[in-house]
């Protein structure tokens, strides 16, 4: 097939493209995505069960703050990472500002605490199973958001994995911490994160073959 | 210098392609097929340079990246720089290309590197080896006759839909099925 005879078939017909797809996408993704962690919290561990004085606590806003800015500030690396050319430079720094914040709260909390509490504010009591049910929980998002990707067109295909990784773990940390009844910035800024990481590191090994197009 | 020369022809026409594509995507057509015309000629000279070893494949990779641009038209951002998204568009597609050879040389020896045999693309024709019409061929027919009518014989929705039995939703979105299917045919021929 000739070239020119190809951009005529191509152009013939083409019609208006539906603005802002980017964006419809992710917000699909996200609402079906958090639906999905939310009845899987639900059913399979529940709500804590002292969720109505916990609203009370700042703590609690806090923990939520930090999942929510680093929600957003991955959403960005993704909604970036989808479409080809768009420039990256400010998604480090965005991504750094939530975890620098609560690193610097919990250096404070254990700098307050004494020596014999300190074990006690970084694991808690719930550090060995957290990380696995943030793991869990960020599976439907997980989904989603690789679906959203496949209709867009990543370019770096590991980048984007890790990015669609993040963005669902933070989307499952979100909905956990409503379950989670660790309040402790030290526990936060290692346990909630570690948990984030395990669907990047699944994201960033399937990103070339789940992203390809 | 030569490379210098090539961005600087792009950002010259930055501004009118760009024009062109904002007009497309809104739905003129005209605009939409200057703005593919140019762009070919645009990318045969950005592939050209980038695969000076391989020229036999720069009219395949032409078309693959036209293919590509055209079905995630939907992704260019109007805030965004044209050229940025057309080249990272058209090297994913090289890297791609250079992949899947690199892979096929490591089963088959490149015979044709060793004998000289001729270059066909000494001959600056626009004819691609690839034959996308035989690839249309073997798309199945609800994404085959939406393609034919509409893209090929200029036939509108409702007209295809009339002549294919199908409904007008059925055939946007085998046209649209259909060239993503082309594209995933090129990737997975080789």
């Amino acid at each position: 097939m000739r070239t020119d005879d190809l951009v005529t078939m191509l152009a013939t017909g083409a019609g208006a493209v539906q603005p802002n797809q980017a964006a419809r996408r992710y917000a699909a993704a996200l609402g079906w995505g958090a639906l999905g962690a939310a009845l899987l919290m639900v059913t399979l561990l529940g709500p804590r069960p002292d969720l109505a004085a916990a609203i009370l606590l700042p703590m609690f806003w806090v923990k939520l703050a930090f999942v929510a800015c680093f929600a957003a500030a991955s959403l960005l690396a993704a909604s970036r990472l989808s479409r080809p050319g768009l420039s990256l430079a400010r998604v480090p720094g965005v991504l750094a500002a939530p975890v620098l914040a609560i690193w610097l709260l919990a250096a404070i909390a254990l700098a307050r605490a004494e020596p014999t509490q300190r074990a006690g504010l970084f694991f808690g009591e719930t550090w060995n199973s957290c990380p696995f049910l943030i793991a869990m929980l960020s599976a439907p998002a997980f989904v989603a958001v690789v679906w959203a990707m496949r209709g867009l067109a990543p370019t770096r295909l590991r980048l984007a994995g890790a990015a669609a990784g993040l963005l669902s773990g933070a989307v499952g940390t979100l909905v956990y911490s409503l379950h989670c009844p660790e309040l402790e910035a030290p526990f936060i800024g290692f346990w909630y994160l570690l948990g984030m990481l395990i669907p990047t590191a699944v994201g960033t090994l399937l990103g070339p073959r789940l992203l390809r197009w | 210098m030569q490379r210098m020369q090539e961005t600087g022809r792009l950002d010259a026409g930055e501004g009118r392609l760009r024009n062109l594509l904002i007009r497309g995507l809104a739905g003129d057509e005209t605009a939409y097929h200057a703005f593919l015309r140019e762009l070919s000629a645009h990318l045969r000279a950005f592939l050209r340079r980038r695969l000076v070893r391989l020229p036999d494949e720069v009219e395949d990779l032409v078309q693959e990246s036209l293919l590509a641009i055209h079905n995630q038209r939907h992704t260019y951002d109007a805030g965004q720089p044209l050229t940025a998204w057309v080249h990272a568009i058209a090297k994913y597609k090289l890297v791609d290309l250079l992949r899947r050879r690199a892979r096929r040389d490591l089963l088959n020896d490149p015979l044709d590197d060793e004998l000289g045999l001729a270059s066909a693309a000494e001959t600056d024709a626009a004819d691609a080896r690839r034959d996308l019409g035989k690839l249309l061929e073997q798309l199945p027919e609800r994404q085959r006759l939406p393609i034919v009518h509409m893209k090929l014989e200029g036939l509108s929705v409702a007209e295809t839909a009339r002549l294919t039995g199908m409904s007008e939703s059925a055939v946007k979105v085998g046209v649209h099925r259909g060239l993503k299917a082309l594209a995933a045919k090129i990737r997975g021929e080789k």
